[in-house]
């Protein structure tokens, strides 16, 4: 190993930092080259000097109980800071409050309300109705065969009129299913045109005038009386239909 | 503790200071306590200890690092050959201290963390983020610029 090699790992032989075989090259240099001895002898005392123990600094006493209560400070407020400090629940209350406010606007413009709900449901099933070519589970014009037919079929009993002498003439009844139960569907005809009449029990027992509607082009007429819900829905004109409504009531 | 004070008060070089630093070293320990990830706690707490060093050094304009240059000049003046040197056992400690304190921050810091904690060249390394082998040059250099500095003030009897 040549001194200037020598020179640049010395240090790290000096610190017990090389590996054993360099180690060993070092010590074998050192014992042949005077003027890299001298060098790492010097080194060696100056590694001593730098040990003592007198240049190194030492703490004070009350450095060691100015930390603790730093520290003991740092901790209490801390706490209080990130979960409890006033400022950080005012925004997160905020925060929350302006996100169920933009709920509810949001469920209100989106979702259409129940009543909105039912009217589409009955219109859906007067269609279907028509299209399956289903309009009647029992056809009669008879009163007193249409009701009969309901019994057993549903756990209440629809009102069942005789309209033909008012022009609205009874052709028969079905099952159909809306708001999520069975319910009475009658059918009458009014000239061409079919009007299904849905029945089922109210959920309160007052009674209400009729409500009108319109969708999709038919025409809805829904009241409730004598502890039953009505929507009677057709492509008949409304002034007919609303007619129709008060013949029942 | 008393490492992270040894430390600092090298870095910073007055009591005052020193305690300062330390204490805001501590408090971001505690802080980033989950920052620390194992390992070594004493090298971890170093870490910190030099990095608030080194912040108090800028903010008061007196971080003073090595040059390239500056640094070749110092080790110029280095006569390795010198036989009288040798004999001289005695150390004013107080010239090391000042001859320490003449170094650049870079020097000085590896120097005290060798030569006073007694860190291996590893845990310098991680602690001033440096490849290991800077570490090694940045000892060396460190050491012969103590040489130079020791040899003139003390004459050719110091035999450092």
């Amino acid at each position: 190993m040549s001194c200037q090699h020598t020179d640049e790992l010395i240090h790290g032989h000096l610190d017990g930092e090389l590996e054993l075989v360099k180690s060993l090259e070092i010590e074998r240099h050192l014992s042949a080259c005077a003027v890299c001895t001298k060098n790492y002898e010097r080194l060696r005392r100056l590694r001593s000097a730098l040990g003592e123990t007198t240049l190194r600094y030492l703490p004070s006493d009350r450095l060691e109980e100015r930390l603790r209560s730093a520290l003991r400070q740092e901790s209490k407020p801390e706490r209080n800071r990130t979960i409890f400090q006033p400022r950080w629940l005012v925004a997160a209350a905020s925060l929350v409050l302006a996100f169920i406010v933009i709920w509810i606007v949001g469920r209100s413009l989106v979702k259409p309300d129940s009543g909105d709900l039912l009217a589409q449901e009955i219109v859906a099933s007067h269609v279907r109705s028509m299209m399956a070519d289903h309009l009647t589970d029992v056809s009669s014009s008879n009163q007193h065969t249409v009701k009969p037919w309901f019994d057993g079929k549903l756990d209440f009993s629809p009102p069942v009129k005789d309209l033909s002498q008012q022009g609205f003439i009874l052709t028969g009844g079905r099952l159909d299913y809306i708001g999520n139960r069975p319910v009475a569907a009658m059918v009458y005809q009014r000239g061409q045109h079919p009007i299904n009449l849905f029945v089922w029990p109210a959920t309160g027992s007052a009674n209400s005038t009729e409500t009108v509607a319109v969708r999709q082009g038919y025409n809805l007429v829904r009241w409730t009386n004598g502890g039953m819900t009505y929507w009677a829905v057709s492509e008949l004109n409304l002034p007919e239909l609303q007619q129709f409504a008060q013949l029942l009531r | 503790m008393g490492a992270a004070y040894n430390l600092a008060r090298w870095l910073v070089h007055n009591d005052h200071d020193a305690e300062d630093v330390v204490q805001e070293a501590y408090l971001r320990a505690f802080k980033f306590f989950s920052g620390y990830y194992g390992g070594d706690g004493r090298a971890w707490l170093l870490t910190i200890v030099r990095n608030t060093c080194y912040a108090w050094l800028k903010k008061n304009r007196l971080l003073r690092l090595a040059e390239p240059i500056e640094d070749n000049v110092a080790e110029a003046g280095l006569d390795f050959a010198d036989p009288e040197r040798l004999f001289i056992q005695s150390v004013d400690s107080e010239k090391i201290r000042w001859a320490l304190l003449e170094l650049p921050v870079d020097f000085r810091e590896v120097v005290v963390m060798r030569e006073m904690e007694g860190l291996s060249y590893k845990e310098i390394a991680n602690i001033v983020d440096t490849p290991i082998g800077t570490v090694m040059s940045r000892l060396a250099r460190g050491r012969k610029r103590l040489q130079t500095l020791l040899s003139k003030t003390m004459g050719k009897e110091a035999g450092i």
